[in-house]
């Protein structure tokens, strides 16, 4: 059994050790937002935040996560009460196919957790490790600047400061 | 079972349910319903897919609670097709495009649009759904009139209740009768004029955004059924390698390990949880002993081999009354076989029960797969169901096909376990039919004052088309046992097809002479890549227009208009000039600028598109700054989304230009990921891309998704002849390839 918290929920996962995270998220938490994209940690379509750090999860052993905390983008809010950066990524329409986005969004938060301002030097050095092939690659930026603002927003109201720490289910 | 799978199996219970509406579901064209004996009328010409699928209930569904159903034969790829018809039957019902459920591609439910490729999905899907909606509002608002004994001109309606003066009122769901709407469709339909027109020509946000930015179900890769077991596909190591013998014991041994299957050269492994396949799929990778395969040509091999391998000649232009010739210029250009590059590998689901075969595929055409899984698996075809379900954008004919029916080849062998296929990244990589190599030659002549008095183009090609077409045209229909044979090339039969769209040059010219050589041999398994020939053909005809205006001393920009006679041609162009700041200046070293139009199959979206670029003589890089284009896409349905297929298409065809060749040792395909077959990353995308849309609200949809990519492609060849002084002939214009030109 391993032992993981995953958008703030304490999860107990009978998996074999080797197991990327990937695989856990997917298959035995049936989450979907984090992607299949090569497996080899050249795209990035399935980033996810471990301890504040965009990490590839078709890489990561489950093995050593044990204890730290784990961040999806299920854990930014929901369809229905959407977070900063889901709703920056809606109003910008920041997709085409969408299949590389929630990878792009989770770098992206956790750029923006250690940068409330980025310029677009930082957030493109920051984005490089993720793949888009549609070309989204400017509505994205925007996105990114835009939740950038919105997370500001959200901070400097304190109605609005749990959406600005990502509705965590 | 989450809401995916749900929506995936009630499909058909929401149709046939909705109350008092169980109507006959008949898809069936009047003209297959002829008796074959007389010699039918041949049935009037209806818009778009209406033609195919000609009654208005094979389109727009009311049920006896108003809510409204649309049906599509196209799928969303990506592109934002789901919202745009959505908008356009909205829009002609009069409804909160919210309410509207919209059907997507099923082979038991929806019309039959064969691909969703071409660019045709606002054209064929577009106009048969506008028109359907329009005459079904006009068939509700006329039986309004006789039920409230009302003057149809009088009557208001507003989401979807119809009022009298009187005050007495009936919604859609009171209206519909099961005969009411299941009707052949008219040639004309009342459709809402440009000037009270709501949502079409208004941004709406695209209806699939919210769940791909939450974490819904949003993907085939998403789709989890009750008992469902993950496989693996373990493909030949080279194209044509059979598989001579495998240790499949000691696979079925490891833990979760349900099945080894194996059918000929055709080898999967099914186990419980999806890492279990994967760790077992090695194994059996490393074990399996495979025999032969055939060579392959890299480049210039290639090249070589398309002007020699047997070619059908197909005559696209032939207007050749040679003027006299003061200069003549000519050139051969090359482009390398072009991955797809899915950022998602192909996925397929399938679940055999009862004698029926359902298969969940991100494809662009479920009725032709559904034929062609009818035939590997040998099942009558009425016992095969495709679903369509979102996937990563394909861009094309990928791998989703072969997916689809590895899933439906293995869950066919073990009845009542539903299979989910994932392709890995290599599999995608290696297996994928590629955008084909192609050669182009030019040559033009010019009078004294430069006008062009000769224009001859050759383009040399393998087939851009072998989709299913059958189970010849899947890998597992060609590595099983009794293997069908490998697909026969056929030349295109029709015009703007194929190795010659965009061939044809758009510019007036007094003598023209253009060749398609069709060449029938496919040494690298090749298919339908986003614009087929279009993108290399415009690459070659706008960098060599440059070339004809630098001979004739005209700017390029100047020359263009004057062989253009299509005022919206001349439109895009200047706005395009006039938006990025056209200038005649000469740069500082090393910067470039460069212009490139197109008009997609000289009959879609008009593209202008203008380049700005600085090249690093040390290095090699190509580094492009600014894009600017102009697009004219006749009425425009949702302004942002034909504006994010414009901007998608110009970076696509960037990397393309820059950054992309699919390569062999021989033997082997050796780009196999992302390391070996490098595409546009951020640091590599230009600071400003801006597109300008001109929408013409009086003139029919054009497809936009392929129009951008050739023009970017002669605009940045153009910069970097500005830039460098040099005219590249070759694709990509990678660091390599640029410091040995720069070099010698």
């Amino acid at each position: 059994m391993i032992k993981l918290s995953v958008n703030g929920k304490a999860q107990e996962i009978d998996v074999d050790p080797d197991t990327p995270l990937l695989y856990v998220l997917r298959d035995d938490l049936q989450l979907n937002a984090a992607k299949f994209g090569c497996g080899l940690g050249q795209c990035g379509a399935c980033t996810v935040i471990v301890d504040g750090e965009a990490v590839f999860s078709c890489l990561t052993p489950v093995s050593v996560l044990e204890g730290r905390e784990i961040k999806t983008v299920e854990g930014l809010g929901s369809e229905t009460d959407p977070g900063p950066l889901q709703r920056a990524f809606m109003e910008e329409q920041a997709a085409q196919c969408g299949y590389c986005t929630a990878g792009m969004m989770m770098r992206a938060q956790a750029l923006l957790q250690k940068t409330t301002s980025p310029s677009d030097a930082d957030i493109i050095a920051f984005m490089e490790p993720n793949l888009c092939r549609c070309g989204t690659q400017h509505r994205v930026l925007n996105a990114v600047r835009k939740a950038a603002s919105l997370m500001k927003t959200a901070q400097a109201s304190p109605a609005k400061q749990p959406a600005a720490q990502g509705a965590a289910q | 079972m989450n809401a995916l799978t749900h929506k995936a199996f009630s499909r058909r219970s929401v149709l046939a349910g909705g109350g008092a509406l169980i109507v006959s579901f008949s898809l069936v064209s009047h003209g297959f319903a002829q008796d074959a004996a007389a010699s039918p009328p041949k049935p009037v010409k209806l818009p778009g897919s209406l033609n195919k699928a000609r009654l208005l209930d094979a389109w727009i569904r009311v049920g006896a609670d108003g809510s409204v159903s649309v049906m599509t034969g196209k799928a969303e790829l990506g592109q934002g097709v789901d919202t745009a018809l959505i908008q356009l039957a909205a829009e002609e019902l009069r409804l909160d495009p919210k309410t509207i459920r919209l059907i997507t591609p099923d082979t038991a439910v929806t019309p039959n649009e064969g691909y969703t490729a071409g660019s045709r999905s606002m054209l064929d899907s577009g106009n048969a759904i506008r028109n359907a909606a329009a005459q079904a509002r006009e068939i509700l608002i006329a039986s309004a009139a006789t039920k409230l004994n009302a003057d149809a001109a009088a009557l208001k309606l507003e989401n979807g209740k119809i009022t009298a003066p009187s005050g007495a009122s009936l919604t859609y769901g009171e209206l519909v009768s099961a005969e009411l709407l299941h009707v052949e469709a008219q040639p004309k339909s009342k459709l809402t004029a440009p000037k009270d027109l709501k949502l079409i020509g208004h941004s709406m946000p695209r209806v699939d955004i919210p769940a791909k930015v939450t974490g819904g179900p949003a993907f085939l890769q998403d789709l989890r059924l009750p008992g469902m077991l993950h496989a693996r596909v373990i493909r030949p190591p080279v194209y044509g390698a059979t598989l001579q013998s495998v240790d499949m014991a000691q696979v079925e041994k490891m833990p979760g390990v349900k099945s080894v299957f194996r059918n000929g050269s055709f080898l999967a492994v099914v186990a419980e949880k999806e890492f279990q396949a994967i760790k077992a799929m090695r194994v059996l990778a490393h074990v399996a002993k495979w025999q032969g395969g055939q060579k392959l040509p890299d480049y210039p091999e290639a090249y070589e081999m398309l002007q020699k391998a047997p070619a059908d000649t197909i005559t696209v232009v032939d207007n050749h009354h040679p003027g006299t010739a003061a200069k003549t210029i000519e050139a051969t250009y090359h482009r390398p076989y072009v991955m797809h590059g899915a950022i998602g590998p192909s996925c397929g689901v399938a679940h055999y029960q009862d004698n029926k075969l359902k298969v969940w595929t991100h494809n662009q055409g479920v009725f032709p797969l559904q034929q062609a899984v009818a035939q590997l698996v040998n099942l009558p075809i009425d016992q095969v169901q495709c679903v369509h379900v979102n996937g990563s954008g394909c861009y094309g004919h990928n791998g989703s096909d072969d997916a689809g029916a590895d899933a439906a080849f293995i869950a066919f062998n073990m009845p009542g376990t539903p299979i989910r296929v994932q392709w890995m990244r290599d599999d995608e990589h290696k297996w994928e039919p590629y955008g084909p190599a192609m050669l182009t030659k030019i040559s033009a002549t010019l009078d004294a004052q430069g006008a062009i008095t000769d224009w001859n183009y050759d383009v040399w090609s393998t087939t851009h088309g072998t989709r299913p077409g059958g189970a010849r045209a899947l890998i597992a229909g060609w590595t099983k046992d009794n293997p069908f044979p490998q697909p026969v090339l056929k030349p295109p039969t029709s015009p703007e097809s194929d190795g010659n769209r965009n061939a044809k040059p758009p510019y007036k010219l007094a003598s023209a002479r253009v060749i398609h050589h069709f060449v029938k041999a496919m040494p690298l398994r090749v298919s339908s890549l986003r614009t087929l020939g279009a993108y290399f053909n415009i690459y070659t005809i706008e960098t060599f227009m440059d070339e004809v205006a630098a001979a004739a001393g005209v700017d390029p920009v100047e020359f263009r208009l004057r062989h253009l006679d299509d005022p919206r041609a001349q439109d895009v162009i200047k706005l395009t000039a006039e938006k990025f700041g056209w200038s005649k200046d000469k740069l500082p070293q090393g910067r470039g600028r460069g212009f490139g139009y197109a008009r997609y199959k000289n009959s879609q979206t008009y593209v202008a598109c203008a380049v700005e670029l600085g090249f690093d003589r040390d290095s090699g890089d190509v580094r492009v700054d600014r894009i600017v284009a102009a697009c004219d896409s006749g009425q425009v349905v949702n302004p942002d989304g034909l504006k994010n297929q414009i901007e998608g298409g110009l970076m696509q065809g960037m990397s393309w230009t820059l950054y992309e060749q699919v390569r062999n040792d021989g033997k082997k395909i050796t780009t196999r990921d992302w390391a070996s077959y490098p595409i546009m990353r951020y640091s590599q995308i230009p600071q400003q891309v801006d597109v300008h849309v001109i929408d013409r609200p009086d003139k029919p949809f054009l497809g936009a998704g392929e129009a951008s990519q050739g023009p970017v492609a002669g605009a940045i060849g153009n910069a970097l002849a500005n830039a460098t002084g040099l005219r590249m002939r070759d694709l990509p214009f990678t660091r390599e390839r640029m410091r040995a030109v720069m070099g010698a």
